[in-house]
């Protein structure tokens, strides 16, 4: 569905994409991790065929966007960043204008927007104006719109930036439904637990660069370990956390201090646990827990996802 | 067919690939239905201002004002009386007020605020077909604006001849146009909308006002003439009075013509322009 060999995005004398490869097979659901600034927008745009490519080479289901921009476009679904919904229309007529754009015909549209409102749970909201929706419920609308065309490709940037835990999970629950029915997902989030929720396949990116790509498990078991243990200290330990780090570096594979926590990584928090506290050391809090992509992140890049 | 059924896209991409892309005219007209939803929403308030507020300015200027301006042909550039020298003044007025309220604030709104045009582009619509599908609507909103202004005014009898009016009603909509295609343009540059407030105060506010709508140019010193004379106001202003008064002079008319469909296709390109580099990069 989409190829891409050394693409680059470059904005005057900044690098946002700093030449990737990359392969989305049919069927995938693949995901951009990174924090922000990281090249995922620019590449989701790029992808898009909304924004020019600066280098390389880029293939989207087998079309260059240089030359096929709207060709591409009528076959791709997307859900941008922020909501691009008229909000003077009612939720049923953005999809009915939308649906337009891509020349159906208005007797299939309507038949697809009634389905699609049902699909994202906004049958009874359908004379609602776009303004007195929830921005959950702005969110489904707009994953409907970008359904209206029945896309080989979804593309969706950050689809659950700014939404609480509840509309997040109904959200996810929407898109693991589409991804169950085989359709192409690309997505970018930096959101562990999205990425661990939704996507086959990852790359994490950092700079412009693609800096680890494979499975969320994958990532996990080649660059952290199985388990983490988190110790926490009282503000005043002389020295701080970094001091700390010494007297307990030999109890784990690898410790990352963090300001306001240690974290010891190795196959048994719970015994690395024990040793801490064999050694005399009062953590003021603990917790033992699996690594996530956070872990593989912070391993990979010095830096944490979300600041 | 369930929901499920519809929300399933998967098809194979085609290896062939490469379709023929629409044309800008398929893609225009693929617009009809957004442009028309949004003059359904917006028609009673427009149609209040954009025949309210120049039937109180014709009542007040052209006929109570106007009884103390002494009917002189020779003086108002060929009119019958003040009432029919200031009414195609007004109306050209009007048009270039609806043309660029139409492609100022909207058009902000649609890079900016609302984000329509960003929604837009992410489908196989291109920016020639998002600007001229928009000013196709202005056209329309145009000629609504038009057609009201002339059949109220009719009664009036100021209109000199019914081909002369009906002959204005294309004239007056190409200087809507021209005025919308141009402000388009300049508004998609723009990082803010302060601009718009000072351009409607230095340029929009000033052209109404000493652009021969009211007063014949000719009563200005030379050099503000001369300025006057450059404006598009002016070049509207005087073909439609040719055309309400029947002394409609060819070589002069053809002259306002070229004049204002130059700064139409111009405003077009330049918006075109100018969007492209908001919206693609």
């Amino acid at each position: 569905m989409i190829s891409a060999r050394g693409l680059r995005k470059e904005f005057g004398d900044f690098t946002a994409v700093d030449g990737i490869d990359l392969d989305v097979p049919a069927g995938q659901a693949f995901g951009f991790l990174g924090p922000n600034g990281a090249g995922k927008s620019s590449s989701m745009r790029m992808i898009a065929a909304v924004s020019p490519v600066s280098g390389g080479e880029l293939r989207v289901l087998g079309m260059d966007p240089a030359t096929h921009g709207p060709q591409i476009r009528a076959r791709l679904g997307v859900c941008p960043q922020d909501d691009t919904l008229d909000v003077e229309l009612n939720v049923r007529d953005n999809l009915l204008v939308y649906g337009r754009y891509f020349g159906l015909p208005r007797g299939e549209v309507r038949d697809r927007a009634d389905e699609l409102l049902e699909f994202v749970q906004l049958t009874d909201k359908a004379k609602a104006r776009v303004d007195d929706l929830s921005g959950g419920m702005k969110r489904r609308l707009t994953i409907a719109r970008s359904l209206i065309n029945r896309p080989d490709l979804l593309l969706l940037d950050e689809p659950t930036t700014g939404l609480d835990p509840q509309a997040r999970h109904v959200l996810w629950d929407r898109l693991f439904r589409l991804k169950a029915q085989g359709v192409t997902l690309v997505l970018t989030t930096h959101y562990m637990d999205e990425a661990e929720q939704l996507c086959d396949r990852l790359v994490v990116m950092d700079k412009g660069r693609i800096v680890a790509d494979g499975s969320p498990l994958d990532l996990i078991r080649t660059h952290s370990t199985r388990e983490v243990t988190e110790l926490r200290f009282g503000v005043s330990v002389d020295g701080g956390h970094a001091a700390l780090a010494d007297q307990v570096a030999d109890l784990a594979d690898r410790v990352e201090v963090l300001p306001d926590r240690l974290l010891l990584y190795s196959a048994q928090g719970e015994e690395t646990l024990a040793k801490v506290h064999e050694r005399g050391l009062q953590p003021a809090a603990v917790l033992v827990r699996r690594s996530t992509l956070e872990d593989v992140f912070l391993h990979l890049t010095g830096r944490s996802l979300v600041d | 067919m369930s929901s499920t059924d519809t929300a399933n896209p998967t098809r194979t991409p085609s290896p062939a690939a490469a379709p023929t892309a629409p044309s800008t005219r398929e893609l225009v007209a693929r617009q009809v239905d957004y442009w028309w939803r949004v003059y359904l929403r917006t028609w009673h308030g427009t149609l209040a201002s954009s025949f309210l507020m120049p039937l109180l300015y014709v009542v007040a200027i052209g006929v109570l004002l106007g009884g103390y301006i002494d009917s002189d042909p020779d003086q108002l550039a060929g009119a019958p009386s003040y009432l029919a020298f200031v009414v195609p003044g007004m109306i050209a007025g009007q048009v270039m007020t609806v043309g660029v309220s139409e492609t100022s604030w909207p058009v902000m709104s649609g890079i900016k605020w609302q984000k329509v045009y960003v929604g837009q582009i992410a489908t196989p619509l291109t920016v020639p077909s998002i600007v001229l599908a928009q000013l196709a609507f202005v056209a329309f909103r145009l000629l609504v604006a038009v057609a009201v202004f002339l059949l109220v005014l009719a009664p009036f009898g100021v209109l000199a001849t019914w081909w002369g009016a009906l002959l204005a009603v294309p004239v007056l909509i190409l200087v809507g146009l021209a005025f919308a295609a141009v402000c388009f343009g300049f508004t998609a540059g723009l990082d803010s909308d302060t601009t718009l407030t000072v351009i409607y105060r230095v340029a929009i506010l000033p052209m109404f006002l000493f652009s021969g709508a009211f007063f014949p140019v000719s009563q200005l010193p030379a050099v503000l003439e001369w300025l006057a004379k450059a404006t598009p106001l002016w070049h509207g202003v005087s073909l439609t009075r040719m055309l309400t008064t029947d002394t409609l002079a060819g070589g002069q008319a053809l002259v306002h013509l070229v004049y204002l469909g130059a700064l139409a296709a111009f405003g077009t390109w330049w918006a075109v322009r100018r969007l492209t580099a908001k919206l693609v990069v």
